[in-house]
């Protein structure tokens, strides 16, 4: 029963706090609405998404996140650099097959996500069958350097958030 | 400027404001100065981090200096930037591969089965069909 009404009741927590910080302000009335959508909007998508995702160690999140942000504005700066001084005969850009060892959907999506927003990569496509992921590179001389970095630096940490 | 902070603090939002700027400026060059499609699409996903992210962090010290109080609605710029750019370039990229780029040479995925993209519908069906008799 408790089931039915919250299909995904982090979805639901998530909601009644984006609906706070984008009215920003807390009062009784805001409250009240922000659970009305976190209890209609998780029912009307719930056929979309028939299976729970689980978190397995949430505090590791948190680490992941700061990971993302730190990596994202170093690698800002390094793409900068290559579009100011780098001329384009000398770049390498190139496409590299990232091979999974991700299973759920969830994760494999933060995973595509997050390749995108630090840039320099762009996840382009996935396997028909889910087992890897086609990512675009701007200036990667070395391909299988960068492999090796997002699988021990992103997808490690999200196979344990995950899985 | 509010006129109600201390230099230091319009010294900070400003850098914040260069930065983000300077970065913005540099993704829009980028799109001029790269030379296909696909080295194209890296410029817009640095605009929106730390282009975007910089006015984010500049406007949310000022609401704090200036007003005294803590704005949510950067965050939630944030957080929708974050599920909405990768998204939008994994529909450019998806759309370039199918008409720019020529299939031999985009490496063959791990397993048997396509890319996704380039999987046509009956290959699908035929490939789910054996992985899941009776579907």
């Amino acid at each position: 029963m408790i089931a039915r009404i919250f299909p995904h009741p982090l979805l639901t927590l998530t909601l009644v706090i984006v609906w706070q910080m984008l009215v920003n302000y807390v009062s009784l009335g805001t409250l009240v609405f922000g659970l009305i959508l976190g209890i209609v909007i998780p029912l009307l998508t719930a056929p979309y998404w028939p299976d729970r995702p689980r978190l397995k160690s949430p505090m590791m999140i948190v680490e992941f996140i700061l990971i993302v942000l730190w990596d994202i504005v170093v690698a800002n700066i390094v793409v900068a650099k290559t579009i100011l001084f780098t001329r384009n005969a000398s770049m390498h850009p190139t496409w590299i097959t990232i091979p999974l060892d991700l299973r759920t959907p969830e994760a494999i999506t933060v995973l595509a996500g997050t390749i995108t927003m630090t840039p320099g990569t762009v996840s382009s496509d996935v396997a028909a069958d889910g087992r890897s992921l086609l990512v675009h590179c701007l200036n990667a001389p070395d391909p299988d350097a960068v492999v090796a970095d997002i699988k021990q630096r992103y997808e490690r940490r999200l196979k344990e958030i995950f899985e | 400027m509010g006129l109600d902070m201390a230099l230091w603090q319009e010294i900070t939002v400003s850098v914040f404001l260069v930065v983000a700027g300077i970065f913005g400026l540099v993704g829009s060059f980028g799109l001029l100065k790269l030379p296909d499609p696909m080295t194209r699409l890296h410029a817009p996903t640095k605009a929106t981090t730390l282009g975007v992210g910089g006015v984010l962090i500049a406007s949310m010290l000022y609401f704090i200096f200036a007003k005294g109080q803590i704005s949510f609605h950067e965050l939630m710029i944030t957080l929708f930037l974050f599920l909405t750019a990768p998204i939008t370039a994994h529909f450019l990229a998806k759309a370039n591969l199918h008409t720019n780029v020529n299939r031999a040479d985009v490496p063959p995925p791990v397993g048997d089965r396509p890319w996704a993209g380039y999987e046509s519908d009956d290959a699908r069906r035929i490939a789910e069909g054996e992985s899941t008799p009776g579907a």
